[in-house]
């Protein structure tokens, strides 16, 4: 998020888009029923499925799953032709004054680039047009030391402040979504052309100074394979109408895990570093050339690109917290050590690889890979080709399980596995972040159960047990592994204090607890394992673990509880919630405003005294120094504008052009012969989704939550069960080509036929996911109900977020 | 009242007593200081955490009893919301509010376990065998499937020998520590339960 959840109380308007916060996040969610009460505010609902959620929003929109970017883009069109942005703020904070390369085009669509054979895009022509000679007159950046090798000094974009060259963003984009018409998108999404219009101008008056929209939503907009093109739209409208940066504003995806946003951060994640710091790519031989080729490069004389400035430091002083010692600037601080990924090694790969044994072995640590899908079939198979498996876990998952589930037989799986019970989160201290960045310290209540051990004691003593091995038998490139820093009190058991302080960072000459990033150098002087958590454990203690409950703004922020990335700042963009002058946008209702001298308010997203009439740009983690409406090259795979396709699956054409599906979503081996080229067999769109009553599919373990919701059913339309003969409340049988599912069928008004394309009637399933055969009332049963049974093995163009939602399927009465 | 603690509210209260609770309060609040000693989480400890599940970050307050003399384990009699969270002000979903159950659970696996190939129970094992197997896997694999040069003669220092995944209920300290001993050791394939 780039707000959070008590902030739903300050807006004035909600668009709740592929989300079911009443149900899957109730107690955030209140604050926008708070904001209801207090202010009036308005709660706009889309989705396939009327929800709890729906039940208390003023207007309810259903959608057919899988065209939010068709929404999205009408109501950019609508907003831009109907002049409800925010003029000022557009002007101030985006890009939309930027120049575009000439060669940069979109026709049929096809972005400027498209590899047919390898479905890739070269992005060289997604730029923008550099005036000429500045890469002379430019200034080197400030503040890189030694070690780290020369920057690129950088070459300025051209501008037009009056937004009326026609190769502008503005003008371009304008352009792009001049065809994401009512009608159209009407057709597509399947949303009465009166409803939709009616929504694109109650979201649209947001776009005054004075009013606050926020856009929340979740998994029902990233489980596509176009999934962050939909998040980008989100973004584009937000920031047309200035509602980025402010109380009540915002992009905000709620998440569903606990600690999801943290493990994101500290980057179990195949393509970052803890801190977003990119992984480096084979070729990037020297720390020098990951720099100067991965960091974003100031693009605008008033950019203050403090990211792209800083991220030698970053990563030096995060070199230093891995490899201590040996991390100097002679051998460029370890720097070679960091492994260079051949390719995506996403999870969906990573599966792949092993089901083409191309892989020994996993160790799942949490993870659930047969449930999670998707194409839960196909996952099964990938751990049958492994030579082993580890499970950390506190229960049993549908993975640990996976040899022996109904219809496996054990004898002909040659996985050996482990199951190493591991203490669960009430059993040891340590913090979680929230969906708001909230980072929230948590004290042990209970010890271990039987001779379950933490994470972090199986981890701690596997690396012991290497490096004696590595000492005694020598191996693969043992360097890095003999070097890793390791000052834990006890080797075999790291304590989470120690680490939260690694974490946070200190100077290594003083010994003292760094309070901010800015302090970190490329010198080899800091070491700070997350600069984004710099300043959560400072020589004043652990500040994730502060209760003040003051709020002085009145705003909500209340910087006196726990502790949010970064430096305790509550709303990222802060600085955009002003004007040219500093002052608050809507007075009634401040981020951040400069009173002569300073920033005040939130936390500023930006130099503290550096006053406006300096100019500097509000954006300071971009190269640009404002937000960009177009995403110029090397930042997604599939395209500078969010542009619709259709799923892998779907019952129609693509109605705004000739490329039916996302071009640049990559095909695993296999993968597309299990898909359905069209609705002839699989007529009917299937979405998944998760209920009140339980979390994904851990809660199948707690007895009063299985009591609560027992049993698997599928949602379906009175009209479709009335043809097929289904009775609620009877046995339905759902189909993919992938597999099938079969539960009670609850034939509701929830979900409605829609009409699309030019009449054409589609109905929607519903398939909620927690059922499995490792626990509740779906243990040792042979019928099969996991709803990954039925998902598609594809993922997200830029990052393999599996298409979990509008996939085709038939049903029929079981 | 919104800058006052909930502890403060009730030291307020139950130690405040006469003059000090009717000045504050407004009522004699040592009868219900009295309602107070009977609650059954009267003498437990008091410990906070936050909920596993969503990402809200419900704070929760966990009610102990027992555990400070020797040879006694505590035992958790209550888990409720922490009423001054600015986040959920004491409030519990469904799911929040049944943790008691999962944290104290019997289908929890008491001690390692071992599947052999072709397999059909698991079996006991040691701590100590099950790090000795894990770890000649893990050390077996990397070692097989270390590049160190690619075939363009890039420096890449990866092994794609084996892929650790982790879950998203793992404590961020728990989550650096687990990037920082995989990238470590080479491993490219190391993902979370994210994009699910």
């Amino acid at each position: 998020m780039t707000n959070h959840w008590r902030d739903f109380k300050n807006s004035d308007v909600i668009l709740v888009i592929g989300a079911n916060p009443a149900e899957n996040h109730p107690c955030g969610w209140k604050w926008a029923h708070v904001g209801r009460d207090e202010r009036g505010t308005r709660i706009i609902h889309v989705d396939p499925r009327f929800t709890r959620t729906s039940a208390i929003a003023d207007v309810f929109v259903p959608i057919r799953a899988g065209t939010d970017t068709a929404f999205f883009g009408g109501l950019i069109n609508y907003v831009l032709e109907n002049e409800l942005y925010q003029q000022d703020y557009v002007r101030l904070h985006t890009n939309a004054s930027f120049i575009v390369a000439k060669d940069f085009s979109f026709e049929d669509g096809l972005f400027s680039g498209y590899d047919e054979a390898e479905r890739t895009y070269d992005t060289t022509t997604w730029d923008y047009e550099r005036e000429t000679g500045s890469a002379e007159e430019a200034s080197p950046q400030p503040g890189l030391g030694q070690g780290v090798g020369p920057i690129a000094t950088p070459s300025f974009a051209r501008v037009d402040p009056t937004l009326q060259d026609p190769r502008c963003v503005f003008q371009l984009m304008r352009e792009h979504y001049s065809r994401y018409t009512p009608e159209v998108v009407s057709q597509i999404t399947g949303i009465p052309e009166d409803k939709f219009v009616a929504v694109a101008e109650e979201f649209g008056a947001t776009g005054t100074a004075d009013k606050a929209g926020s856009v929340v939503y979740a998994v029902g907009l990233t489980h596509h394979t176009s999934g962050v093109q939909i998040i980008r739209g989100i973004g584009l409208l937000q920031m047309l109408l200035g509602n980025v940066g402010i109380p009540g504003g915002g992009v905000n995806a709620e998440r569903g895990h606990a600690n999801i946003q943290g493990n994101t951060d500290n980057a179990i994640s195949w393509e970052i570093l803890p801190g977003y710091l990119g992984i480096p790519r084979p070729g990037m031989e020297t720390m020098a050339d990951y720099l100067d080729e991965v960091p974003a490069k100031q693009l605008r004389p008033n950019s203050i690109n403090f990211f792209g400035t800083n991220y030698g430091k970053f990563l030096v002083s995060q070199l230093k917290a891995f490899f201590g010692e040996a991390a100097t600037a002679d051998n460029d601080f370890a720097y070679s050590w960091i492994p260079k990924p051949e390719k995506n090694s996403s999870w969906l790969t990573v599966h792949d690889e092993a089901r083409a044994g191309r892989l020994d072995g996993i160790i799942y640590g949490g993870f659930t890979g047969v449930t999670v899908g998707p194409d839960s079939t196909r996952m099964a198979e990938s751990l049958a080709n492994l030579k082993w498996l580890v499970i950390m876990d506190p229960l049993p998952t549908s993975a640990s399980e996976f040899w022996h589930a109904p219809g496996t037989d054990p004898e002909e799986i040659q996985t050996e596995a482990l199951f190493l019970p591991a203490t669960h989160w009430i059993e040891k201290s340590g913090s979680f972040t929230n969906s708001g960045r909230w980072a929230q310290w948590k004290h042990q209540v209970l010890p271990a159960t039987g001779e379950a051990r933490d994470d972090n004691r199986i981890l701690g003593e596997l690396y012991q047990r290497l490096r004696d091995l590595y000492e005694e038998e020598g191996g693969a490139f043992p360097d890095p592994v003999l070097n890793l820093h390791w000052p834990y009190a006890d080797p075999n058991n790291p304590g989470l204090e120690e680490l939260a302080q690694e974490v946070n960072g200190s100077n290594l000459d003083s010994g003292e607890q760094l309070a901010t990033f800015v302090d970190l150098a490329d010198d080899g002087t800091t070491a700070s394992g997350n600069w984004i958590y710099c300043g959560s454990w400072t020589e004043d203690g652990n500040q994730m673990d502060r209760r003040g409950v003051t709020d002085p703004t009145g705003i909500g922020y209340f910087h006196d509880w726990t502790w949010s990335w970064p430096l305790n700042r509550r709303i990222l963009y802060n600085r955009a919630s002003a004007d040219a002058d500093g002052q608050p946008w809507d007075p009634t209702r401040p981020g951040i405003q400069w009173n002569g001298s300073a920033w005040v308010g939130d936390i500023p997203d930006f130099p503290a005294t550096s006053a406006p009439d300096e100019g500097q740009g509000a954006f300071i983690m971009t190269g640009e120094g404002v937000a960009r409406l177009f995403a110029p090259k090397n930042l997604t795979t599939d395209g500078p504008f969010p542009e619709h396709y259709e799923q892998t699956e779907t019952p129609l054409d693509n109605l705004l052009s000739g490329t039916r599906r996302n071009p640049a979503a990559f095909l695993y081996e296999d993968a597309p012969a299990s898909f359905a080229e069209d609705d002839a067999e699989f007529p009917y769109v299937a979405t998944t989704y998760r209920v009140t009553e339980h979390e994904h599919y851990v809660t199948q373990n707690v007895p009063y939550l299985v009591e609560a919701m027992p049993d698997f059913f599928v949602e379906l339309p009175v009209e479709l069960a009335d043809e097929k003969g289904i009775d609620n409340g009877g046995r339905v049988r759902v189909r993919s080509k992938r597999g099938e599912v079969e539960g009670v069928a609850l034939v509701t008004k929830r979900m409605r036929p829609l009409r699309v394309g030019d009449g054409k009637v589609v109905y929607q399933v519903g398939i909620p996911v927690h059922w499995h055969y490792a626990g509740g009332k779906g243990e040792g049963e042979a019928a099969p109900m996991m709803a990954n049974l039925l998902t598609p093995y594809i993922g997200d163009a830029n990052v393999r977020t599996p298409e979990y939602k509008g996939f085709l399927v038939n049903v029929e009465r079981a | 009242m919104e800058n006052i603690s909930r502890r403060q509210f009730l030291q307020g209260a139950v130690g405040g007593g006469g003059a000090f609770g009717l000045a504050t309060f407004g009522f004699d609040a040592s009868a219900a200081a009295q309602e107070v000693r009977e609650l059954k989480i009267q003498n437990a400890t008091e410990t906070r955490t936050v909920c596993p599940y969503c990402a809200v970050g419900c704070s929760m307050i966990g009610y102990t009893i027992g555990g400070q003399a020797s040879n006694t384990e505590p035992v958790l009699v209550h888990i409720e919301g922490d009423p001054d969270s600015p986040i959920n002000g004491g409030t519990l979903c469904p799911k929040g509010a049944s943790t008691l159950q999962l944290a104290v659970n019997q289908r929890r696996p008491e001690h390692p376990m071992y599947r052999a190939p072709g397999g059909t129970e698991w079996e006991r094992i040691s701590w100590d065998d099950a790090m000795e197997r894990m770890t000649r896997w893990v050390k077996d694999a990397r070692d097989d499937h270390f590049i160190e040069r690619d075939d363009e003669g890039n420096t890449v220092n990866r092994q794609t020998g084996f892929s650790f995944l982790g879950g998203a209920t793992i404590s961020n300290e728990e989550g650096y520590f687990t990037a920082k001993l995989m990238r470590g050791l080479g491993t490219v394939y190391l993902e979370q339960q994210a994009r699910v």
